[in-house]
C-alpha cells in the first residue's frame, strides 16, 4: 500500500494541473491578504475563495485522475493486491497531493502572515474539503463506469453543495419560518459540508453572528468550542462514509 | 493447472459467458479464439479475478480463487491497452512493480534487454507510443517469472521484430513448462506457436482441441483457414 501511494504521488507532484492549482491559490491568497488591511475582511474573502475553487477542483481532478488510471489499476489489481489496499492507496496519494497543494499556495501564506486560531481553522476547513470531495469523487468513480458520466456527475455534486443547497436551505427557512426551525436546520446544514467548513471558519471570527444565520445559530446553541467539535466531527464523517461506501461497492464490482 | 466449472457471467441481459468448462494444462499455449465481443476478455478476467463470475468456479492448481487474492503471484498479464502514470518514467514504472511485488526474488529480465528498454527508460510513459507501451507491458508480464501467462493481444502494435522477439519468448517459456493463454485477433500470428484452440461465439465454447485435431477435421493446414472453416460451419448450423 505504501509503495502504490508513493508512486501516485511521484506521478501527481510532476502533474501539471496540481502546479497551476497551486499557483493560483498561491497568487489569490498573496493579493487578497496585501489588498484587505485587516485581519477579518482577508480571512473571510479567503473563506470564500476556499469554499470556491477547493471543492469543484478537487472532485473534478480526482475524478478525471481516477477515471485515467482505470488501466493502471486494473494492471495492479492483477497483481496480487487487496483490492481495498489499491483503492484507499490511490485515494490517499491524491488527497495528499491536493491537500499539499493547498498547504502551499494558502496555508503557508495565512499562518505567517496571520498565525491565529482563525487562521488554523481556515487551513483545517480547506483541508478537509479536499478530503471530503476527492474521498466523494472515489464513490462516483466506482459507482459509473464511464467517464464522461462520472465527470458529469462530479460537477453536478460539486454544484450541488456550493450553490443548489444554499437555495434549498433559503426555501427550507421561508417555508417554515413560522415555525421553531433552529434545531432541525442545524441538522439540515450538517448534510452540506460546504457549510461546515464555512462555519468552522466563522466560529473563530468575530464576525460570526453578522455573517448570517447558521452562523449565529451554531454560536447560540453550541458555543465556539462544541460547535468546533460538531463541525470537525461532521466534516470527518463526509469524508469516512463516501470512503467505505467506495470500497463495499468496489469489492464486486466488474472491472 | 486452471480448471473452470459451468462459468456464466452476464452484463445486465447481455450473456458474456455461458457455462464454460475448460482444463487447462501445463505446457499448453492456448489461442483464444473469436469475434468481437464474444467474450475472450471477460473469460481472462474471470481468471484474473477481475470480473466476478456469476455461476460456477474457478481453481488454479486446485484452489478455489474467489477471496484467495494471493494466486496471482503465479500469473503474468499483459492487458490489452496498457495506459500508465503520466509522469513516470519507464524505470519508474518498473521498480513499482518490483516494490509490489516483494515476495517475487527471481527477475526474468530477458525481454527488458530484447527490447533495449533500459536505453529509453527515463523517457515520460505520456511520451511513449503505443507500441512501445505495448513492450513496457509484455516485460511486466514475463518480469516475475509466473507459471501462468495471460496475454490479452500481445502482438497487436508490435512492429515485426518486436513481434518476432516476443513470440520467441512465448516459445521458451513453453517449453518451460508454463502455460500461456493468449487472445488475437491476428491469427497467422499465432501459427506456429499455439498448441490448442478455444474458440468462443456469443459466450459460449464451441470447441477447445489441439491444433492437429483442427487440422484433420477441417483438412485445412494453417491455423486461420482452419478457424475461417469454423466459422463458417458454425453459421451454416445457426442459419438452418
Amino acid at each position: 500500500m505504501k509503495t502504490i501511494i508513493k508512486y501516485v504521488l511521484i506521478d501527481l507532484l510532476k502533474n501539471r494541473t496540481i502546479l497551476i492549482y497551486t499557483l493560483v491559490l498561491a497568487v489569490l491568497t498573496i493579493s487578497v491578504t496585501g489588498m484587505s488591511d485587516n485581519m477579518s475582511k482577508g480571512m473571510l474573502s479567503l473563506l470564500n475563495i476556499t469554499l470556491l475553487f477547493v471543492p469543484i477542483i478537487s472532485i473534478l481532478f480526482s475524478t478525471i485522475y481516477f477515471f485515467n488510471s482505470a488501466e493502471f489499476t486494473e494492471l495492479l489489481l492483477a497483481q496480487p493486491i487487496r483490492r481495498k489496499s489499491m483503492l484507499l492507496a490511490s485515494y490517499t496519494g491524491i488527497s495528499t497531493a491536493l491537500g499539499l497543494a493547498y498547504l502551499a499556495g494558502v496555508g503557508v501564506t495565512v499562518c505567517v502572515l496571520y498565525n491565529s486560531l482563525a487562521a488554523i481553522a481556515l487551513v483545517i476547513s480547506g483541508v478537509l474539503l479536499t478530503l471530503i470531495f476527492s474521498a466523494l469523487a472515489l464513490l462516483i468513480f466506482v459507482v459509473f463506469k464511464d467517464k464522461t458520466r462520472g465527470i458529469g456527475a462530479a460537477i453536478i455534486t460539486a454544484l450541488f453543495f456550493t450553490l443548489l443547497f444554499d437555495g434549498l436551505l433559503l426555501a427550507f427557512i421561508y417555508s417554515f419560518s413560522d415555525y421553531p426551525i433552529d434545531q432541525p436546520l442545524l441538522a439540515f446544514i450538517s448534510l452540506n459540508p460546504v457549510d461546515l467548513a464555512r462555519i468552522l471558519v466563522l466560529l473563530q471570527l468575530d464576525a460570526a453572528v453578522m455573517m448570517g444565520y447558521s452562523g449565529a445559530l451554531f454560536k447560540k446553541f453550541m458555543g465556539s468550542a462544541m460547535g468546533t467539535i460538531y463541525t470537525t466531527a461532521c466534516m470527518l464523517c463526509w469524508m469516512i462514509i463516501p470512503l467505505i461506501l467506495a470500497v463495499r461497492i468496489f469489492r464486486k464490482k466488474d472491472i | 493447472m486452471i480448471r473452470i466449472n459451468h462459468l456464466t457471467k452476464s452484463f445486465k441481459k447481455f450473456r458474456a459467458l455461458d457455462d464454460i468448462n475448460l482444463q487447462l494444462e501445463r505446457g499448453q499455449t492456448i489461442s483464444l479464439l473469436g469475434p468481437n465481443g464474444s467474450g475472450k476478455t471477460t473469460l481472462i478476467k474471470s481468471i484474473l479475478g477481475l470480473v466476478i463470475p456469476e455461476k460456477g468456479s474457478i481453481h488454479i492448481n486446485g484452489q478455489e480463487i474467489r477471496s484467495h487474492w494471493s494466486y496471482r503471484s503465479k500469473i503474468g498479464y499483459m492487458p490489452q491497452i496498457g495506459r500508465y502514470p503520466e509522469n513516470m518514467t519507464i524505470r519508474q514504472v518498473l521498480a513499482m512493480l518490483r516494490e509490489v511485488r516483494r515476495d517475487c526474488k527471481q527477475y526474468d529480465e530477458e525481454l527488458i534487454h530484447q527490447f533495449d528498454l533500459p536505453s529509453f527508460d527515463h523517457k515520460l510513459m505520456r511520451n511513449l507510443s503505443g507500441g512501445t507501451r505495448q513492450k513496457v507491458s509484455a516485460c511486466l508480464a514475463f518480469l516475475f517469472s509466473p507459471d501462468i501467462l495471460i496475454l490479452d493481444e500481445p502482438t497487436a502494435g508490435l512492429d515485426p521484430v518486436a513481434s518476432e522477439i516476443l513470440k520467441d519468448k512465448i516459445a521458451r517459456e513453453r517449453a518451460n513448462g508454463k502455460l500461456v493463454l493468449i487472445t488475437s485477433h491476428v491469427l497467422s500470428d499465432l501459427d506456429e506457436i499455439t498448441s490448442h484452440v478455444v474458440y468462443l461465439q456469443e459466450g459460449k465454447l464451441i470447441c477447445f482441441k489441439t491444433v492437429e485435431e483442427l487440422k484433420e477435421s477441417t483438412g485445412q493446414h494453417q491455423l486461420n483457414k482452419v478457424i475461417a472453416a469454423m466459422m463458417q460451419t458454425h453459421l451454416h448450423e445457426n442459419n438452418y
